[in-house]
């Protein structure tokens, strides 16, 4: 009987662990499924050729799968998108987390999580019928479906994130040492800043790198404003990003063509580990600290 | 007293760092309110009955949503029956069994990572996976959307599992109850809130969700019941405006803003009702 | 009874995943399903195709699923759908994995451009060095003082290489967007007062104005009669060597036939049969 209920304990227990381990199963399977499809591209083309290539045409007599343009394009529109979002958001975050009376909090939380809601496309819909012609009005340029136009929607797309993770750090920060300051003298916004924010650092900045991988990994907005043609970077140019590469060629694709485009997924699914890592280590230290 | 000892300076520092908070609040939630408002006057006026009861016919020429709802009732009901007993089992594990530190976290690294993955990769990964293997239909898609909503299940599960006092557990074991009784009296039920509240993340993830769906799930917008559903390529309604917007006829345009506004009136209800949730489980376990 | 409930929910995922999946394999097979896949350009065609098919033989299910040309073509050949959907002529190559073409349907591609633009006739020159960036501002062809925007496809789009063939600038075109679909770019058109772009004649809207091309406005007359001269092919993909099964053949032998006509007309294409 107690040998039997062992073995049975001992069967769950089994069962729970396999459970546990699906999510470390799924992140190999996923590495796996994207090296073997994205490496063979790769050395077909030759590495050199692949990343540090400026030009990408995929369909032409003589291909040339360069992706230079896309990666320069995902490093400027996301760290675009940071210079604008960051600032907002985490002002944002320091009035809703410190200064803000409760129904105003309340109601502007509810605009921020209806915010991060919103599906992408809807993004991209209204990019195209209200920001591109603005941008195209605004800075007398031919065209505003540009690099410019998809940082403004992607600095809007990553607000909630950075502005929900700021606000729980800032929310974290012991009283006491708000209090302590108050105490010496300081006002309640020097304390805010100079305090809790600085108490709050290691969340904030992974508020800001978990805004890093929203942005690198959005497609489906910024497809809609950016224009979409293999360009190096440039701020009223029409661009094409790592993410939008992949998304716009993959349907009608075949081929080299086809596996430079799972390449291309290897590249940003390395550059989203890179990401995470450095998300892991601020949160860690954060933990800790 | 205090305020005049502050100089000049120093005030209209504070009144500046004061405005430019403001300020910011205040562009993000115009942001936000210009882009509700700006899809709901342009997509409530659409929002018919017959757009939302009939299914759409290209010999009238007319669009119904009505299969795009029900596939996406169905792509969420497949995803959750799947994902739930994954995520809370692993969540069991890290905090009922878990005793090798190391590999708690790795799987805690794992789910991190899993949740940082954009969803166009899993809409790749998905197709090759699933899509490849038996064909795009609702099940592939579904498949897909297990593996990225498997962190947000598991995360939710495992913080309110960590709000079951230890005192129940170690109560329980005094008596004489296995582990496993344990976990099935004692804990399982300590974690249904979390179980709630992951539903509804999830649910809203999904609603929202296009780019892992396009190269999974298929495009059709055939009427279907669920089985028959699951097997067979479907459009949920994400996926329909993106259609409907991209390949635009006769209403396809309006059709697109009216998806979008029942959209957004959704994302507000699991807002408002994870919200609601998350109170009520906070009263009760504060009783 | 809460272990009961938890695992009646395992199984019932565990036999809701088993049904499901034999579903998804059968769905080519089965008689009595037309499975088809293919060109979104051709999705008001097929459609309205389908559900006439539908309404007269109710046994069978006609699904349609509009993934693009290049992944019907690949449907067929690796037998995940029963006809393929393409709105470009089958390559050489792709004839001589085992496949044929049937032409369906002609479709016109309108050249479009924003309703406010005074240009409203160019040649198929014109067009070509336009798009080629040789003419770069609307003055040069009787518009207005402003630089020409140009709006088209992505690579590997039915349209763009039917529009690129025609007017011969295949690898030649200095786009300023390449957009990943025709509402796309109607949108972009619409929204930008120098821009042109080209768009399937189904797809037009009020709100961007389709230019007439040698003094041929687009419209089913002109694409019938050859006087519009920008056009590409609706085909029909099969297997060369497979035979149909019997529903996908009636269905096959439904849209080539003359009651066919005039719901592809009705859907904005051309009958050829």
């Amino acid at each position: 009987m107690r040998k039997r209920q062992q073995l049975g304990e001992t069967v769950i227990h089994g069962i729970f662990l396999l459970l546990g381990l699906i999510t470390v199963g799924c992140v190999l399977l996923i590495t796996v499924y994207l090296v073997l499809s994205g490496i063979p591209a790769i050395r077909r083309i030759g590495l050199f050729d692949f990343l540090l290539g400026d030009t990408w045409a995929s369909t032409a007599a003589s291909p040339s799968f360069g992706i230079l343009p896309f990666i320069l394009t995902s490093v400027y529109g996301t760290a675009g998108a940071i210079l604008f979002g960051v600032p907002v958001g985490f002002l944002t975050a320091v009035y809703l987390a410190k200064l803000a009376p409760p129904r105003v909090k309340a109601v502007a939380e509810g605009a921020v999580s209806l915010l991060a809601g919103v599906p992408s496309v809807v993004y991209g819909l209204v990019g195209m019928l209200v920001l591109a012609p603005g941008v195209r009005k605004l800075f007398h340029v031919p065209d505003g479906s540009s690099l410019l136009s998809a940082i403004v929607v992607l600095a809007v797309m990553i607000l909630p994130s950075i502005i929900k993770v700021s606000v729980t750090a800032l929310e974290a920060v012991p009283p006491e040492y708000e209090d302590a300051s108050l105490a010496l003298g300081a006002a309640p916004v020097e304390t805010y800043f100079r305090v809790s924010v600085p108490a709050a650092r290691s969340g904030i900045a992974a508020a800001v790198v978990l805004g890093v991988g929203r942005a690198i990994g959005e497609a489906m907005a910024v497809m809609m404003v950016s224009g979409n043609v293999p360009n190096m970077p440039s701020l009223f140019q029409s661009v094409r990003f790592l993410t939008t590469a992949v998304a716009s060629e993959m349907a009608y694709s075949s081929g080299l063509q086809r596996q430079a485009l799972f390449s291309i997924a290897l590249v940003l699914y390395l550059f989203v580990l890179l990401i995470n890592a450095a998300l892991n280590f601020f949160l860690k230290r954060d933990k800790e600290g | 007293m205090r305020n005049s000892s502050i100089s000049t300076a120093r005030k209209l520092c504070i009144r500046l760092m004061k405005a430019l908070c403001l300020l910011s609040t205040a562009v993000t939630c115009g942001v936000a309110l210009f882009l509700i408002g700006y899809v709901l006057v342009k997509g409530v006026p659409n929002v018919t009955w017959e757009l939302l009861s009939t299914k759409p016919s290209y010999l009238e020429g007319a669009i119904g949503i009505l299969p795009d709802i029900l596939n996406t009732v169905y792509i969420i009901v497949a995803t959750l029956l799947i994902v739930l007993p994954l995520g809370v089992g692993a969540a069991i594990y890290l905090t009922e069994y878990a005793r090798n530190k190391r590999l708690a976290a790795v799987i805690e690294y794992a789910a991190e990572t899993l949740s940082g993955i954009p969803s166009i990769i899993f809409g790749l990964v998905g197709m090759l996976l699933f899509a490849n293997t038996f064909g795009s239909c609702l099940l592939a898609g579904a498949l897909t959307l297990v593996i990225m909503n498997l962190p947000t299940v598991m995360r939710t599960a495992q913080e309110s599992l960590k709000t079951v006092p230890v005192s129940l557990r170690e109560g329980a074991f005094g008596l004489g109850a296995g582990k496993w009784r344990v976990v099935r009296t004692v804990v399982l039920p300590g974690c249904v809130d979390g179980v709630v509240t992951g539903c509804i993340l999830s649910a809203g993830r999904i609603l929202g969700e296009s780019a892992a769906l396009l190269f999974t799930a298929g495009f059709a917008h055939t009427l279907n019941g669920f089985f028959t559903g699951l097997g067979s390529p479907g459009a949920t309604l994400t996926v329909a405006l993106y259609l409907y917007a991209k390949e635009p006829g006769p209403g396809g345009a309006e059709a697109s803003f009216a998806i979008a506004a029942i959209l957004m009136a959704l994302t507000l209800c699991i807002n408002f009702a994870a919200a609601l949730v998350g109170r009520y489980f906070k009263k009760r376990s504060a009783l | 009874m809460k272990k009961i409930q938890k695992w009646m929910g395992v199984a019932l995922a565990a036999a809701l995943s088993v049904t499901a999946l034999t579903g998804c394999s059968q769905q080519a097979k089965t008689s009595g399903t037309v499975a088809a896949d293919g060109s979104t350009s051709m999705e008001k065609v097929i459609g309205a195709l389908g559900e006439a098919f539908q309404n007269e033989n109710s046994g069978v299910t006609f699904t349609y699923n509009p993934t693009g040309s290049g992944s019907g073509i690949q449907a067929v050949q690796e037998g995940r759908c029963d006809i393929g959907l393409s709105s470009r002529d089958l390559k050489d190559e792709e004839k001589a994995s085992g496949l044929t073409a049937t032409v369906l349907a002609l479709d016109g591609i309108a050249v479009i451009v924003h309703p406010d633009n005074p240009v409203s006739d160019l040649d198929v020159d014109a067009i070509a060095r336009l798009y080629t960036g040789e003419i770069t501002n609307w003055k040069d062809v009787g518009g207005n003082d402003a630089s020409v925007v140009l709006i088209g496809r992505e690579a590997g789009s039915g349209t763009r290489d039917g529009f690129e063939s025609i007017t011969g600038t295949a690898e030649q075109c200095q786009y300023r967007q390449e957009l990943t679909s025709a509402g796309d770019v109607v949108t972009a058109v619409s929204q930008n007062p120098d821009a042109i772009g080209y768009a399937s004649l189904s797809n037009l809207s009020d709100s961007v104005k389709a230019l007439s091309v040698e003094g041929a406005a687009p419209s089913e007359e002109t694409v019938k009669d050859g006087s519009y001269p920008i056009q590409r092919p609706f085909v029909l993909v099969t297997k060369t060597d497979a035979p149909l099964s019997g529903a996908a053949q009636a269905f096959f032998d439904f849209a080539t036939s003359a009651d066919a006509a005039p719901l592809i007309a009705k859907a904005g294409a051309v009958a050829v049969h």
